[in-house]
């Protein structure tokens, strides 16, 4: 008979059990008192991004029963029987309770006052950016944080995002005091106070009052803040409202055994409501490992919690922080090396034994990058280098050390599926060890252990080559190489092919080296590169002229319509708002575009690896909601990045508020208005493997705008592999968003005036590649459907009508041979 | 059958020619000098457009790739590298005085 397991709760635990479960024969009820599926809570702060709570979802799970929006009101032990707020009832052979905690608000006169909220849920989000807005002051609103923990800053930089300046109130004398020292959180506070927090430590807020539309806080120091919205973020509790009449821990928590059993053998407790042991934990990991417990007991296993790894490595408002075991060197006799580097903004700690041989924690602000190489040496040998100042951190890891530990997946387990071959690439270790599967940040190491069990992919493009697409690139740039023939006899074999041909022809063609159709240029491209127009299923091409940012004018559609009706071209409106004519035959092609470009049109690369459209959104020019003029910068990026070419197509669009009308951030590059300038977003894509698009800078005026998008392009222009997308190649990238932005934003490889004098070079070469085969007879003989009668039409291709045009007549293959 | 002359070919590229009984024939100049005559019919799509592929070659064996699907057809035999149960029909072809000519 199938068993059925209860879980009261689905938040990010409840929601990993669950789908730790959900094929192993259970029959699984899922009731979760929020409305909305499970979402990711960590990333909370992100919210503000976007408002957008699809973003921040769990991949849905199917094979279970979710209730979502029912809170449970009771649970009957002896019945075994869960009692739901609508009535419902389900009887349990097992119950797992993850309810998780409920913010901690201090006992401050006028805590419940209309503006006072606290920071868990987006709900609480969508409140307090009610409150905001409702807010009657001008220019930047005036926010206060009570707490200056984790979650604290984390609030206060959601705030940050909604143009409130916040003031952070934490009672300790430091900041993150749990998990930063002295040294760490004087750097911490003086980084964030750069970013228009005010810190006030050692104090608390002793009483808020209302006073017309404002609040005025009183802080125990005697100062007194003039605020629009008071934000609690002052801890959590374990959330036990739900009385089952079971045994509590000391601090709370519903207390259960290692097995995270209660001393109820058909009730078990995990995330944040548990105290294993007597112990509470409020991070997700402790969650994720208990949750992987209850599911090896249900699966009749018998694993027990491992204790916790509490170590905690983060970015907040743009800060490194990390803190790793033994942090505040309360081991007796543990000693302590510190290198504080105020001029650069790092501050690192370790702490080690008595006898600095063993290492047993550490503090890490401003630059975490030696995190993941520290962290898994807690508890063993330290190598000497590392107790040097600047020493080297990058130091080989013990087989049994933890590298993964939301998953609790070690070296050696990993390292045993890669020499097996059972895995080859980052993604197959994920399917096979979980590991990675967590937050994630553990995938650089992996990356990295696939490398040092010597995996390595080929890199080379084809037979021809054996180098990379990146490579090439290099080499052309460096060498100066302007032919295909010149770099194939000093670097390649052969003669090349499909493969390798366009792909250098686009490296040339990104470099300058004249009309794409120039001398021998010519027999390197597609046939869509080389007749300037989409190749289709019957042999005819289509043709797409640019529109930039959308916006034309009725004289010109009327030539397009005109155009379309004289040779009877197929008509469609596309998706990057422009208009495809399809059907023209090879010789048709100059003609159509003769009397395009006489009225004003030029190519719109349709058929090229470059800039496609700017899609663009109607903007403050007639939207009542706008905030930017998105039409005008779409147009202005179209008109600069037309015609470069890239590894694969480029795609942007402009949103002129944050309702997002141009869907911007599904684009390669994407710009979205905010109050203050522009937030630009980048690696969305559409298609095969949708992915929504990483912010890279916010609030930055037109022209920071440029210089980033430029810098973007051309970094990954020179770096992606062939036909590789931005979304795949950011996925790709060593060391993720974090180093795009530090190469294209900090500059930190000291190449961003060479990349933007490579897009300047571009940008005044840009000519019309139509126009540029118009006036040239040579290139103009070339479209031709046949060399021994030129004119006559191919007579493989007939149309026939449907819904008023002509479209193609099948050639008697209809299906799509692969 | 007269094609064209010699000098319109360009290395590493395709013509069409359209023959009396209305099919057509992709025609090509290897850098190496020869010349190939193929089908211009795609076997796959259909559609004809062998001669609008890209020359080059596959482990040194001289092929165009259709444009369409992307096969590559060795242009010696017509046989497809991707399928070797497919062939387009291989068409003889000189050069004499500077003129291409189907034979």
């Amino acid at each position: 008979m199938t068993r059925t397991l209860v879980v009261i709760g689905y938040g990010m635990v409840g929601h990993r059990l669950t789908d730790l479960l959900r094929d192993s024969g259970w029959r699984i009820v899922v009731f979760g008192e929020e409305s909305r599926p499970a979402y990711d809570r960590v990333a909370l702060s992100s919210y503000v991004d976007t408002w957008s709570s699809a973003d921040l979802e769990l991949p849905a799970l199917t094979g279970c029963e979710l209730r979502l929006g029912e809170k449970v009101v009771s649970v009957d032990r002896d019945r075994r029987v869960v009692v739901g707020a609508s009535g419902v009832e389900v009887t349990y052979d097992a119950l797992v309770l993850a309810t998780g905690s409920v913010p901690f608000v201090p006992p401050v006169p006028g805590r419940d006052l209309p503006g006072c909220h606290v920071y868990r849920t987006i709900d609480d989000l969508d409140e307090i950016r009610a409150t905001v807005e409702a807010a009657s002051r001008p220019g930047r609103k005036s926010g206060m944080v009570l707490g200056g923990g984790l979650l604290g800053l984390e609030a206060a930089n959601a705030l940050r995002g909604m143009g409130v300046s916040p003031h952070v109130v934490e009672l300790a004398p430091r900041l993150m005091p749990i998990q930063v020292d002295e040294g760490g959180a004087g750097l911490l506070k003086r980084l964030v106070e750069k970013l228009d927090l005010t810190v006030h430590t050692g104090t608390s807020a002793s009483s808020i009052e209302r006073d017309g539309s404002r609040l005025i806080a009183k802080l125990a120091s005697g100062l007194e803040l003039d605020l629009d919205v008071v934000v609690f973020s002052a801890g959590i509790r374990p959330r036990t409202e739900l009385d089952l009449g079971l045994p509590l821990g000391p601090r709370g928590g519903y207390l259960v055994d290692e097995a995270c059993r209660t001393s109820d053998p058909h009730v078990f407790a995990i995330g944040e409501c548990a105290a294993v042991e007597g112990v509470t934990y409020g991070l997700v990991a402790p969650g994720y490992s208990m949750a992987e417990v209850v599911a090896d007991q249900l699966a009749g296993g018998a694993r027990v919690f491992p204790g916790a790894d509490v170590s905690t490595k983060l970015k907040l408002l743009g800060v490194d922080v990390a803190s790793f075991g033994d942090a505040h060197a309360t081991t007796e006799g543990a000693l302590e090396v510190v290198v504080n580097n105020a001029v650069a903004g790092t501050y690192s700690k370790l702490v080690v034994s008595d006898d600095a041989r063993i290492l047993l924690g550490g503090v890490l602000v401003g630059d975490a990058s030696s995190y993941l190489s520290l962290r898994p040496l807690v508890g063993k040998e330290v190598p000497a280098a590392l107790l040097q100042p600047g020493g080297a951190v990058d130091v080989e890891m013990p087989a049994d050390a933890q590298v993964c530990s939301c998953l609790a997946v070690t070296k050696q387990t990993i390292t045993d599926a890669i020499v097996s071959g059972v895995a080859c690439d980052v993604a197959e270790l994920k399917a096979c060890t979980k590991a990675g599967t967590g937050c994630g940040s553990c995938v650089p190491m992996l990356k990295k252990l696939l490398t040092e069990c010597g995996v390595e992919q080929s890199k080379a493009l084809c037979e021809h080559f054996t180098h990379s697409r990146a490579e090439l690139f290099e080499i052309v740039r460096a060498t100066r190489i302007t032919t295909f023939s010149a770099l194939v006899e000093k670097h390649g074999t052969g003669r090349g092919c499909d493969i390798c041909k366009p792909a250098v022809a686009s490296i040339l063609a990104s470099l300058g080296n004249g009309h794409i159709l120039g001398a021998e240029q010519v027999s390197l491209q597609d046939t869509n590169d080389r007749f300037l127009a989409n190749l289709q299923r019957n042999g005819t091409y289509s043709v797409v002229p640019r529109i930039p940012g959308g916006e034309i004018t009725p004289e010109k559609l009327i030539v397009i319509g005109e155009v379309a009706r004289d040779y009877g071209l197929y008509t469609k409106i596309t998706g990057g708002q422009r208009i495809d004519l399809f059907g023209a035959t090879v010789d048709q092609l100059p003609e159509i575009w003769r009397r395009l470009v006489d009225a004003g049109f030029e190519s719109g690369h349709a058929y090229g690896k470059s800039l496609r459209t700017v899609k663009s959104c109607v903007g403050t020019t007639w939207c009542r909601y706008g905030v930017q003029d998105s039409v005008g910068l779409a147009i202005e990026l179209e008109l600069r990045y037309r015609g470069l070419r890239s590894p694969h197509k480029l795609k942007s669009a402009v949103s002129g508020c944050a309702r997002e009308c141009a869907e911007a951030r599904s684009k390669d590059f994407g710009i979205i208005a905010t109050e203050n300038g522009w937030n630009l977003y980048v690696a969305g894509n559409g298609g095969f493997t949708p992915r929504h698009a990483d912010l890279l800078v916010s609030d930055v005026d037109t022209e920071q705008l440029i210089r980033v998008i430029d810098r973007f392009l051309m970094f990954y222009i020179r770096t992606a592999d062939r036909l590789q997308r931005t979304a795949a190649w950011l996925e790709g990238l060593d060391g993720g968003l974090d180093h795009l932005r530090e190469v294209v934003v900090d500059d930190k490889l000291g190449i961003c005036a060479d990349l933007e004098a490579a897009m300047e070079s571009h940008v005044s070469d840009y000519a019309d590649e139509w126009r540029g085969v118009l006036e040239d007879p040579e290139k103009l003989a070339r479209f031709t459907s046949f060399v021994n009668a030129p004119g006559t039409p191919d007579p493989t291709i007939s149309f026939r009508a449907e819904r008023g045009q002509r479209v193609p007549v099948s050639l008697g293959i209809p299906e799509v041979v692969r | 059958m007269i094609v064209c002359d010699f000098d319109v070919l360009r290395p590493e590229q395709g013509v069409a020619a359209l023959l009396p009984d209305g099919s057509q024939v992709a025609v090509f100049l290897t850098a190496d000098g020869s010349v190939h005559a193929l089908d211009n019919i795609d076997p796959f799509s259909g559609a004809a457009v062998l001669s609008r592929g890209i020359v080059g070659d596959r482990g040194g064996v001289p092929v165009v790739v259709s444009p369409v699907y992307k096969q590559a057809f060795e242009l010696a035999t017509g046989k497809c590298l991707d399928q070797p149960d497919v062939a387009v029909t291989v068409h003889g072809v000189r050069v004499r005085d500077g003129v291409v000519e189907l034979t």
